[in-house]
C-alpha cells in the first residue's frame, strides 16, 4: 500500500508539476470588423521562455501599435488597433488550438513571437490553413524558412542557421579546429547542433563528439569530465542549451576548471537575462551571436531606454524583434490601405527596409526568411560594466547576406 | 579510468538524492505523509543561501548553518498549523495539500524573482581543484560529497545510538507497534518533520553554488526522489540514503553510455525493485502488507 502510494507520487508529479506551471489562454472575444486591424501574440507568460519573451514581448506590440497611431494619427487606416495575448505554455497543441481560436473566432490578423520550434512551426501551419498572417521571433528552426515554409509565415527575428554561422565559423577561423558540442535533446536542440556542424566543417573544423543531454538536466558532470579526456582533444565545448540548463552547464564548466584544460567555451544562444543569471564573470570573453542588443548603438539605446520606462527592465533581441515587426507590419498595411492577409502580403514580399531593430533589412519574397544584420558579440570583463545589463560588446557585424542562409539552400517551396 | 570517474560524478549528485531521499523517507516513515513540497524546500534552502547574500552580504558558511535552521522551523509551522489536521484522514489529502504548498512556494518566488536564474557564486575556500590521486576533481564537489555522507553518518549515528533515535526509528518502521509499547509518538512528529524539512534546505545550500538557482529547480528534482525512496524501501531510512547514491552513479554512467535511456534509468530501475522486492531494496518485506 504505502509503496504504491509513493510510486504513484512519483507518476503523478511528473505529468502534475509540469502542467501545474501554467495559466489558461486568455485571447479577447470580439468580432471581425471591417475597421479594426486585430493582433494576437502568443508567448511565454508562465515557464522557462518567460522572461527572455513572455509578457514584455506583449508590450512590446502594444508600444508599437501606440507608436503607429500617434504617428499617423488621423491619417491611419484605422483607429482601431487591438493586441490580444495568450500563454502556450511552450506546448505546440496549444499553440495550435490557440492559433485556430484567434483566427477563427477572434478574428486576428496577424499572430507574433511563438518561442518553442515546434510551437511555432504548429502556428505556422494553421496561418497557411487559415491565410492569415503569421511573424515568428521567438523560435529559432531553420524548418520554418524550409520544408515547412509556406506564403503566409515570415521568420523575423533570428534562426539556428544565424546562429551558428557567427559562432561556429568564426570560432573555428580563429583556430578551435576540433569541437565537442553537447545539445539538449529536443527539437530546438537538434537543429542547432545540425547547424553548427555545417557551420564549423564548412569553416574547416571538425566535430569530434556531439553529446545529447537529457532536458531538464542539472547534472553535467558527465560532459565535463569526458571533454578533456576525448582523442582527439576538444579545443572548445560548444553548449546549445538554453535557460536554466545554461546555467547548469557554465557553472560547472567552470567547476571543473576545462579553460585551464585548454577546453574553451562556446555558447550557441544566449540571452542578456542568462548573463545576468550566470554572472558577467564566469562568461567574461564567451563569444555568440545576437541578432540585436540593447546598447549597440544610439538609436537602440533610445528605444530601450523607452522600453524601460514602460516595463522596468532591458529589452532582450526577442522584445526589440517584436516591436519591430509589428511596425513593419502596420506599415504594410498602411500603404496597402487594407488588412487583406494577401494585399499585406504582397506589401511585404520583397520590401526593403530598416529600423533600430533590423538593419539592411529585407522581406525576402523566396523562403520568408527576413534578412538582417547580426552580430557576434562576446561578454564583458566585470570591470567593463558599467549598469545593469550592460553585458556585451561587439566582436564583428554579419552582414545581412551573409547572416542568414540564402534562400536557394532553404529548401523552400512557396505554392 | 573514465567509468571510475563518471562513478564519483554519480556519487556528487547522489549527495543530492540521498539527503533529500532521507528526509522525505523519515517524514513518511513517521506521519505517513507523501511530502510533495520536499522539492520547493529545496528550492528554498538554494534561494535563503541567495537572499542572505544578496541582502545581507552573509557567507555561504553562515548560509549552511542558518538556512537549515529557519526552514526547520517553518517545516514544524506547517506541520502543526496544516499537515497535522489531515494526519488521520486518507493519505491523499495530505498528498494534495503538500502538493499545493509546493506550487505556491515556487509561485511566490516566481512572483518576486521571475524564472530567471539567480547567481550565486562558489565559496573561495573550496575555489579550484584537488587531486584525488586518479584523478584531479573540484574542490567543491568534492566537498559537497565528505558533507552529505558525514550528515548521513551523524543522522544514522543519532537513529541508532539515542534513546530518541531509537523510538523515531522504531515509529518510522513500526509505528502501530511502537504506539502500541506506550510511547507517545506525536510528540517526536513535528520536531522529525521539521528535520526533513531542514534537510531538504540543507541540500538547496548546498546546490546553490553549483546549480542553477530557480523556482523550478525542486520541481525538477522531486520526482527522481520519490523514486529514489521507493527503490531504497519505505521507511528504510539507510535504504533511502544508500539508494541515493546508487541512482546518482546509474544516472552519471547512463548519461555516458546511453543518453537517450539516462532519464528513464531511474525508473526503469524503480519497476524493476518493486517486481523484484516490493518493499525495495531495503525495506522489510512484512511492512508492505501492514
Amino acid at each position: 500500500m504505502a509503496a504504491r502510494l509513493m510510486a504513484v507520487a512519483a507518476v503523478v508529479a511528473t505529468g502534475a508539476l509540469v502542467a501545474g506551471c501554467g495559466g489558461g489562454p486568455q485571447s479577447g472575444g470580439g468580432k471581425v470588423s471591417g475597421d479594426a486591424i486585430k493582433l494576437g501574440v502568443i508567448t511565454d507568460l508562465s515557464g522557462v521562455y518567460s522572461e527572455l519573451a513572455g509578457k514584455n514581448a506583449v508590450e512590446a506590440v502594444q508600444m508599437a501599435v501606440d507608436d503607429f497611431k500617434k504617428k499617423h494619427g488621423d491619417d491611419a487606416v484605422t483607429k482601431n488597433i487591438e493586441v490580444s495575448s495568450a500563454d502556450h505554455q511552450n506546448k505546440p497543441e496549444i499553440a495550435n488550438t490557440t492559433a485556430r481560436e484567434m483566427y477563427d473566432r477572434d478574428g486576428v490578423d496577424a499572430i507574433f513571437d511563438v518561442p518553442t520550434s515546434s510551437a511555432a512551426l504548429a502556428v505556422a501551419t494553421v496561418a497557411g490553413q487559415n491565410k492569415k498572417l503569421y511573424f515568428n521571433n521567438g523560435a529559432a528552426t531553420t524548418e520554418l524558412t524550409g520544408d515547412q515554409c509556406n506564403p503566409y509565415t515570415y521568420h523575423y527575428a533570428y534562426d539556428t542557421y544565424m546562429l551558428a554561422h557567427g559562432t561556429g565559423t568564426t570560432v573555428t577561423e580563429q583556430g578551435a579546429k576540433q569541437w565537442y558540442i553537447i545539445y539538449p535533446d529536443y527539437a530546438f536542440g537538434q537543429d542547432m547542433n545540425r547547424s553548427f556542424t555545417d557551420a564549423i566543417k564548412a569553416a574547416g573544423g571538425t566535430v569530434g563528439t556531439a553529446d545529447p543531454t537529457p532536458f531538464p538536466n542539472d547534472n553535467f558532470s558527465t560532459f565535463m569530465t569526458k571533454a578533456p579526456n576525448l582523442k582527439p582533444k576538444p579545443d572548445v565545448l560548444g553548449t546549445m542549451q538554453a535557460g536554466g540548463d545554461l546555467v547548469n552547464v557554465v557553472k560547472q564548466y567552470n567547476e571543473f576548471g576545462l579553460r585551464a584544460k585548454g577546453v574553451d567555451l562556446a555558447v550557441g544562444l544566449m540571452f542578456d537575462t542568462d548573463i545576468k543569471s550566470i554572472g558577467v564573470g564566469p562568461l567574461a570573453g564567451t563569444l555568440f551571436t545576437t541578432a540585436w542588443f540593447w546598447n549597440m548603438d544610439d538609436q537602440s539605446r533610445k528605444w530601450a531606454d523607452r522600453f524601460m520606462d514602460r516595463t522596468g527592465t532591458r529589452p532582450t533581441f526577442d522584445h526589440a524583434a517584436n516591436y519591430s515587426a509589428t511596425t513593419q507590419y502596420l506599415e504594410a498595411v498602411q500603404r496597402a490601405g487594407s488588412d487583406d492577409a494577401d494585399a499585406v502580403r504582397k506589401e511585404l514580399d520583397g520590401y526593403k527596409f530598416e529600423d533600430f531593430f533590423a538593419r539592411n533589412a529585407q522581406f525576402r519574397a523566396a523562403d520568408h526568411s527576413v534578412t538582417h544584420d547580426s552580430y557576434l558579440v562576446k561578454v564583458k570583463s566585470q570591470d567593463q560594466v558599467k549598469e545593469d545589463f550592460d553585458f556585451t560588446e561587439l566582436v564583428e557585424k554579419i552582414p545581412a547576406d551573409e547572416a542568414f542562409r540564402k534562400a536557394s539552400d532553404s529548401g523552400c517551396k512557396m505554392p | 579510468m573514465e567509468l571510475v570517474q563518471q562513478l564519483f560524478n554519480g556519487l556528487v549528485s547522489g549527495s543530492f538524492y540521498a539527503l533529500l531521499a532521507l528526509g522525505l523517507s523519515v517524514i513518511f516513515g513517521m506521519l505517513g505523509v507523501v511530502n510533495f513540497a520536499h522539492g520547493a524546500f529545496y528550492m528554498l534552502g538554494a534561494f535563503g543561501a541567495f537572499v542572505l547574500l544578496d541582502t545581507a552580504g552573509l557567507s555561504w558558511w553562515l548560509a549552511l548553518l542558518i538556512v537549515p535552521v529557519v526552514l526547520g522551523i517553518a517545516g514544524m509551522v506547517l506541520e502543526r498549523l496544516l499537515v497535522a489536521r489531515l494526519v488521520r484522514l486518507d493519505p491523499l489529502y495530505n498528498f494534495l495539500l503538500t502538493f499545493g504548498v509546493a506550487l505556491i512556494l515556487q509561485d511566490l518566488v516566481r512572483l518576486r524573482y521571475g524564472v530567471a536564474s539567480q547567481p550565486y557564486p562558489r565559496p573561495a575556500l573550496l575555489d579550484g581543484s584537488i587531486d584525488l590521486g586518479l584523478f584531479e576533481y573540484p574542490k567543491y564537489q568534492v566537498f559537497v560529497l565528505v558533507f552529505s555522507i558525514v550528515v548521513s553518518v551523524l543522522v544514522w549515528l543519532v537513529l541508532a545510538r539515542t534513546r530518541v533515535g531509537m523510538i523515531v526509528r522504531a515509529a518510522t518502521e513500526r509505528p502501530e507497534l511502537t504506539r502500541a509499547l506506550g510511547i507517545d509518538v506525536r510528540r517526536f512528529i513535528t520536531p522529525v518533520f521539521g528535520f526533513g524539512i531542514a534537510l531538504a534546505g540543507l541540500a538547496g545550500v548546498l546546490a546553490a553554488p553549483m546549480r542553477a538557482v530557480n523556482s523550478s529547480m525542486g520541481a525538477d528534482l522531486i520526482i527522481v526522489i520519490f523514486a529514489v525512496v521507493v527503490i531504497g524501501g519505505l521507511g528504510s531510512v539507510f535504504g533511502s540514503v544508500a539508494a541515493g547514491y546508487l541512482v546518482g552513479m546509474l544516472s552519471a554512467v547512463g548519461s555516458l553510455y546511453v543518453p537517450a535511456l539516462s532519464q528513464s534509468l531511474v525508473f526503469i530501475l524503480m519497476a524493476l525493485v518493486l517486481l523484484w522486492r516490493p518493499a525495495g531494496l531495503f525495506g522489510r518485506e512484512e511492512g508492505v502488507h501492514a
